[in-house]
């Protein structure tokens, strides 16, 4: 088994000396079949949107906005509301390569398995900010708030690609347990509350007009964890999808 | 089977009559506190549970990282081992706080950093074992498991710092003592060597049940080899 993984190295770095050119290029590959598919079946986007709409409306009757608590409430329920959308798709996205074999297909192909994993994260990132974009605007007009603040589109960048970079790592995993489907959320949520823990401190500063030196804290410890979980999954990509 | 080897025997009664001791010294030779009586007696305890959770964390992980450079399956017993003992030491570290923290703190829980990150920690440590229970093939399973390992090393510091952002009550004991948090209490001499005492022995405890969960988890491997033997 290890041996077929090892065997399929030496052409990965022969391409990887030249200038990367062709990895950037089999990251592309991935993006744009990622893409491509959903743009056919739209079943991934739907769910998810459909999704995000319902969590907001749970959460207009769970907590009654009314406009005083509707300020200190809403960078929380836009948190929650991308966190749960988020799991639904990531588990989607790789369930989907899972099940019609995709997955051993496209780590047959002599490219680092990084590739895949940045290629597969790209595709997620793109997902999960098409939900934010639609979300956001969808929010402001029910609930009469301004949300086009361009920090708090900052902090939903950074918030977003380290809750995908674990996520993609993590839904690597997770499908291939026996109780995939619950088993995300169990393994994302707990690791990802740090970027909850900033990502809603640093847009509720945002959104009250508080000085930079109150949230500029919470933005650079999304920066930190941003950095630290890609080059981490970058490291151990490979041996969660070792067979 | 084989028989206990006896070198653990002589751990397990060492660990045994230094808990004795340590009863004992925590009781009768450390003074009562002030303002705190009998309930700070629970600090020694406490304090001794969160240090072995700490031991079995950073066994984990380095375990977590040795195992997926070598790829040697006793690395993913040891690394579930330590995982083990620091949840459930963890957990009594928690509950003794609260069983603290009502009488000085008048609340069984604060969202404080400490507290919050020991609770976070136990569900990382769940779900640990949840995916480990989720898996079949031994090899897939150590590897996933050393993975997950590393993401909960590196983000629980992470989770700690983020929290700490925010303003804190948790008593700093040793170090900086500082104003704002409530129930912090200066220690006397004999308070400090009963509770280096106790740690000592605590760490003793950890390293007997950690060679006991090792045995234990050679002897499942060998278990799960047979079986697998027997369908073939």
């Amino acid at each position: 088994m290890k041996s077929a993984a090892v065997s399929s190295r030496p052409p990965a770095r022969d391409t990887l000396s030249k200038p990367n050119a062709s990895f950037l290029k089999s990251i592309g590959a991935i993006v744009w079949k990622d893409l491509a598919a959903e743009l056919r079946s739209r079943e991934l986007l739907t769910a998810m949107l459909v999704f995000a709409l319902l969590v907001i409306l749970i959460f207009n009757f769970a907590l009654d906005l009314d406009s005083t608590t509707r300020k200190a409430a809403t960078p929380g329920i836009l948190w929650a509301t991308f966190t749960f959308a988020g799991t639904l798709g990531l588990n989607r996205s790789m369930a989907l390569e899972k099940d019609r074999g995709c997955l051993d297909g496209l780590l047959l192909v002599p490219v680092d398995r990084s590739a895949i994993y940045f290629g597969k994260m790209i595709s997620n990132m793109v997902f999960m900010l098409i939900v934010e974009a639609v979300v956001l605007p969808v929010y402001s007009v029910l609930y009469n708030t301004n949300l086009f603040n361009p920090g708090l589109i900052g902090v939903i960048l950074l918030g977003s690609f380290g809750y995908v970079a674990v996520g993609t790592l993590l839904s690597s995993m997770a499908v291939q347990t026996r109780t995939r489907d619950v088993m995300l959320p169990i393994l994302l949520f707990p690791v990802v509350i740090p970027i909850l823990i900033a990502a809603v401190n640093a847009s509720s500063g945002f959104l009250q007009g508080l000085p930079s030196s109150e949230i500029m804290p919470y933005i650079n410890l999304l920066i930190v964890y941003d950095v630290i979980f890609t080059a981490f999954a970058y490291m151990v990509f490979d041996y969660v999808v070792e067979e | 089977m084989k028989p206990q080897p006896v070198p653990l025997k002589i751990l397990d009664v060492i660990s045994i009559l230094l808990f004795l001791a340590a009863l004992a010294m925590v009781f009768l030779y450390a003074p009562l506190e002030l303002t705190m009586n009998y309930v700070q007696k629970i600090f020694y305890f406490h304090i001794a549970n969160a240090w072995v959770g700490m031991l079995g964390f950073i066994t984990a992980a380095v375990a977590g990282i040795i195992y997926l450079v070598r790829h040697d399956p006793d690395w993913d017993i040891i690394e579930l081992a330590a995982v083990e003992i620091s949840l459930v030491f963890f957990l009594i570290a928690i509950l003794s706080g609260s069983i603290w923290a009502r009488p000085s703190w008048g609340t069984y829980w604060t969202w404080e950093p400490r507290l919050t990150t020991a609770a976070i920690l136990e569900m990382i440590y769940i779900a640990y074992l949840l995916l480990r229970q989720g898996i079949d093939d031994p090899d897939r399973r150590a590897r996933f498991s050393a993975v997950y390992t590393l993401i909960g090393s590196i983000s629980v510091p992470i989770t700690f710092l983020s929290i700490r952002l925010f303003r804190t009550i948790h008593p700093v004991i040793i170090g900086a003592n500082s104003n704002t948090s409530q129930g912090s209490f200066d220690m006397s001499p004999r308070m400090l060597v009963t509770m280096f005492f106790t740690l000592g022995t605590f760490s003793v405890i950890f390293v007997t049940l950690f060679c006991h969960r090792i045995r234990l988890g050679r002897l499942a491997r060998l278990v799960e080899q047979r079986k697998l033997e027997e369908l073939r």
